[in-house]
Order: C-alpha cells, then sequence, then structure tokens
C-alpha cells in the first residue's frame, strides 16, 4: 500500500466544476469533484442518471474542459483526446462498420502511430484472443451478437495499452444474462493484466463487483457523496450491513422515502 | 392469501435429448432460390413489358408513330452492327464522364470546406438551396454563349447537374455520422485530412453513394436533352443527336432505338456498376440491408 501511495495517483482530479450549454441552459454537471486513481485500480464512477458521470468521464477523456479545476494524468495536465486514455462506449456504434474485428482492433494502433504492419496485426490478434474471438476475427462487426461487439471494444481498448482504460457504461446495453458473463470475463482480464480501468455506471451491483474503489455522485450537480472500498463479494461491514445496502442507503438519503406496499 | 388465487402445478425438469428434433434448417427450393434472385424477377418483369409493347404495336400497325418492339430491336441490331450507334454512345459517354468527374471533384472540394468551416457550411446551404432546383437545362443557352457549340458547354451543364445533389448527399452524410464514431476517431488521434479520410467519408458513403447515383442520373439526363438541342460539333454527336437526326428522317425505329441504348446504358450503370459498389461496401458492411 505504501509503495503504491509513494508512487503517487496515476490520474489526479481536483476541484472539477463541468459545465455545458444545451439549447437553452447552462447545465452544471460536477461541482468540484475530486478523486484520485492510482495504477491498477478498478475504480468505478457511481451515481444516479444526472450526476454527470458521465460528463466526467468525458472531460477526463479529453472531449471537454473543466470550468474550474484541473485534471492530470501522470503529471501532466489533460488538454485534449490521446491514445494514452482509450474509452469504451456503451454504444455498439463504436465499431466501424466498414473494418472487420481485426481491423478495427488495428485501426486503433495504426492510427495512433503506435505500430503498423505485421506488428499491429499480432498485438490486435493477441488481445482478440484475449477477448476469445479468434474465430471471428475476419467477420464485420453487423454479424456479431451485442457482448462480442462490446468483447471486440474491449480488446481494442486494452490493445493500445493505454494508461487508463475509459468505460462509459459498457454493459448497459446487454441482456442481463451477457452482461453478468461481461462482467467476469473483465475481472478475468484484469487478473491477466492489472489495467487501470476508470469505469462508470448506474448500477449497483455492477460496481460492487467491478470496482475495488467506488466514488459516490449525488445528482444535480454531480459532487462527492463518498469514496468507498470494495472487494467485489459485497461483505457486510462494521455497522452490520452489506455494502450495496450501505451505497443504496447513500445514495437515496435525500430522497422521500417512497411509500412500500408489502406483499401479501 | 394469494395461494388460493394461483393454481398449483408440480415442477418438472426435463433431460433435453439432441437427436430427437426434426428439421432446424433446410434448404430453399430450387424455385425459390430462383425467384429470390432480383435479376430474375427484374428480367420478367422487362418481358412482360415487352411483350405488351410487341402487341400493342401489331395491333396499333403504324409503325410511323409507335414501331413494333421486334422492328426496334432489329434497328437497334443494325445500328450497332454498322457502328453508328456505339460510336455515337461513346461520344456521349465520354462527355458525360469529363463532366461527371469533375463534378464530383468539386463537390468534395465544397463540402470539405463545408465542413471544416461555419461559414463554408453557410457557403454550400445558401448554393445548394438556390442551385439545386434550377434545373441544368435551363442553363444551357448560357451556356452556349458563355462556351460556345462544343463540349465546354455539355461539360459545364453536366458539372452543374451533377455537383449540387452530390454536394447535398455528402454534407448531409457527413452531419449525420454519430457522435460515438466521431468520438472514436479522435481517441485515437485522427484529426484533419485524416480524420476526414478514415472516418468521415466510409461513416458516410451510404449517403455519398446515393448522392452518386442521384447525379449520376441526372447528368445522363441532362446530356440527352442538351444534346437533343444542338448536339451536334464538330461533325460527330451523340446519342441525343442520334436520336434528333433520326426523327427529322422519320425513321422512327431507329429513334426508339437510340432511346433504348439511353435505357441499357442507365440500367447498366445502375444494375452493374453501383450495384457492385453497393454491394463491395455498404451492404457488406452492414450499414444498408
Amino acid at each position: 500500500m505504501s509503495a503504491v501511495a509513494a508512487a503517487g495517483p496515476l490520474l489526479e482530479v481536483k476541484g472539477v466544476t463541468l459545465q455545458y450549454k444545451t439549447k437553452e441552459h447552462l447545465v452544471t454537471a460536477t461541482y468540484r469533484v475530486d478523486f484520485q486513481v492510482f495504477k491498477s485500480d478498478r475504480f468505478v464512477i457511481l451515481g444516479p442518471s444526472g450526476c454527470g458521470k458521465s460528463t466526467l468521464l468525458k472531460a477526463v477523456g479529453g472531449y471537454m474542459q473543466p470550468t474550474e479545476g484541473s485534471m492530470s494524468l501522470n503529471g501532466a495536465a489533460i488538454k485534449k483526446p490521446g491514445s494514452d486514455r482509450v474509452f469504451v462506449f456503451q454504444e455498439f456504434d463504436q465499431l466501424l462498420p466498414w473494418k472487420t474485428v481485426k481491423e478495427n482492433v488495428m485501426f486503433a494502433l495504426t492510427s495512433s502511430r503506435r505500430l503498423a504492419g505485421k506488428a499491429a496485426e499480432d498485438k490486435a490478434m493477441q488481445y482478440i484472443e484475449k477477448v476469445k474471438l479468434t474465430k471471428f476475427a475476419d467477420n464485420f462487426p453487423h454479424m456479431l451478437s451485442g457482448g462480442m461487439k462490446q468483447r471486440v471494444a474491449i480488446a481494442r481498448g486494452m490493445a493500445m495499452e493505454p494508461d487508463v482504460l475509459l468505460m462509459d457504461e459498457p454493459f448497459a446495453a446487454l441482456d442481463a444474462l451477457t452482461r453478468r458473463k461481461m462482467q467476469e470475463e473483465l475481472l478475468q482480464l484484469w487478473d491477466d493484466t492489472h489495467f487501470t480501468v476508470l469505469f462508470v455506471t448506474h448500477s449497483i451491483p455492477e460496481a460492487v463487483l467491478i470496482g475495488n474503489r467506488i466514488l459516490l455522485l449525488s445528482p444535480h450537480p454531480g459532487r462527492v457523496k463518498a469514496e468507498l472500498n470494495s472487494d467485489g463479494k459485497d461483505n457486510l461491514s462494521a455497522d452490520g450491513k452489506q455494502l450495496s445496502d450501505r451505497i443504496h442507503d447513500m445514495l437515496f438519503a435525500d430522497q422521500i422515502e417512497e411509500e412500500v406496499t408489502p406483499h401479501g | 392469501m394469494a395461494d388460493n388465487v394461483l393454481v398449483q402445478r408440480p415442477e418438472f425438469v426435463r433431460e433435453i435429448e439432441s437427436s430427437a428434433y426434426g428439421v432446424v434448417e433446410k434448404p430453399l427450393t430450387t424455385w425459390e432460390r430462383i425467384f429470390n434472385n432480383a435479376a430474375v424477377r427484374k428480367g420478367l418483369i422487362l418481358l412482360m413489358l415487352a411483350t405488351v409493347w410487341q402487341v400493342y404495336s401489331a395491333l396499333l400497325n403504324n409503325p410511323l408513330l409507335f414501331p413494333k418492339f421486334s422492328d426496334t430491336i432489329s434497328a437497334f441490331y443494325d445500328n450497332i452492327m454498322n457502328g453508328v450507334l456505339l460510336a455515337r454512345g461513346w461520344f456521349s459517354i465520354k462527355v458525360l464522364l469529363m463532366g461527371y468527374a469533375a463534378g464530383l471533384f468539386l463537390a468534395g472540394t465544397l463540402t470539405a470546406f463545408a465542413i471544416t468551416t461555419r461559414i463554408g457550411n453557410d457557403f454550400l446551404e445558401t448554393l445548394t438551396a438556390m442551385f439545386n432546383p434550377l434545373p441544368a437545362i435551363a442553363l444551357l443557352p448560357l451556356a452556349l454563349i458563355w462556351f460556345g457549340l462544343g463540349n465546354g458547354s455539355l461539360v459545364f451543364v453536366l458539372i452543374h447537374s451533377v455537383l449540387w445533389p452530390v454536394a447535398l448527399n455528402t454534407h448531409s452524410g457527413f452531419m449525420s455520422v454519430s457522435q460515438t464514431m466521431r468520438m472514436v476517431g479522435r481517441n485515437y488521434g485522427l484529426a484533419g485530412p485524416r480524420y476526414v479520410a478514415k472516418i468521415l467519408i466510409p461513416a458516410a458513403f451510404p449517403n455519398i453513394l446515393t448522392g452518386m447515383k442521384i447525379g449520376w442520373a441526372f447528368a445522363w439526363r441532362t446530356l440527352i436533352a442538351a444534346e437533343l438541342v444542338f448536339g451536334v460539333s464538330s461533325g460527330s454527336g451523340g446519342l441525343g443527336w442520334f436520336i434528333y437526326e433520326n426523327k427529322n428522317q422519320l425513321e422512327i425505329a431507329n429513334v426508339f432505338a437510340g432511346l433504348f441504348s439511353v435505357i441499357i446504358i442507365g440500367l447498366f450503370v445502375e444494375n452493374f456498376i453501383f450495384r457492385n459498389i453497393e454491394l463491395k461496401t455498404v451492404r457488406k458492411w452492414g450499414m444498408q440491408s
């Protein structure tokens, strides 16, 4: 633990306020948010819709600038999108339909001028194998199921070997069974390579399962409510409550208790 | 109590056997497969139309107004064999390709300008709004004054007929590229011309192709019409001129043969050239079903 602390945080977000304009309003998405991500963290940003978690991830990706505060990766300020922070989106159209699975992964490597030719192909195949899609390497994305498409996107992100992988609700568009499987696969991949991932979700069980550190945001605008540790097992804590229940209570504490009608 | 409302049934679990079911996949019958071929279906329609033509013209029996299908075909065959139609067709296609290529090039330049700057965007929108509804042939008198009788005028009106539909479609294609795809491109460090070439153009390709098809059809129509108006320059002319000439000589079967060639070239480009481009690109990629 102390060795990690000595190495310092990989990603540091300090007092970040994010605002964007719609046609009629200036919306404050997050207000003075701080957090630190260390190497090999599975850092989850969790919050209800409207807490600015996706906007926060976009800002880390370099797609928007904070109106206040600072963000730095390895000590360097984040100014624009770059291939040291690779995105995995929720939408299936993040894969380029005119490229095969292999070409999609290679596209990332060649476009960013990391690798070229045979070296790019080898690296691509190596990561496609990791997500168990070797058989489908020459298929076009439209022939794949939703889960397979997300696996390609993950392979593409991981093949870049970025400092941090940014995942924006990557499994939200999948059915429950596939989602469950993908979560397990992601953890297996992490066991394998210990990549650093910043994972945005609105699902409490997903956060508890995936994250080793969970940042809770409150909505309208997003402010940091808590940062919790998780070992993925949803254990009982000192106050006798399961982690997911604690998170649930914290997220919904501000809301008026909805009336519960018991069955029976 | 809920127990009284629900009907109680025992649970069961079955062993799934692997071989006891019937047909899961069965090939289609030959007839179904033949009829699934679009070329066969369209061929049948053509055959039907030709039959209607032949029967009607035989009943009418007036070769000056409406020659028989068989007469048209033989006139077509004769004119192919003596080389007249081929030469005229080639003349038309040559001019057409010149105008089409220049139109595509200009459309590309204009759209590139439009997506990179806001003023370029306004420029393109204003120009397309002004010129797209203007029939190219309406510019012909002006073109004749500017460029004289000859290919220059033809190419000018052709450019006008290709440029606007292609630019309009390409532009709307670029605008509708999804936000996710744009972010993916930028994530991997693409910017400027590489971003346009590697993300925008392929992502907008269905629209670009539609624009090219519309542009082709417009150009082809404009060309034939323009040739009908003046047609001949330096002793040779295109298909439009062939039609006009034969009308003057009351060779109506030849007129039909000329029209027939116009149609055949149109069908060929649509069903072979564009169709193959489509199959190798947007359909293969699943961007169009």
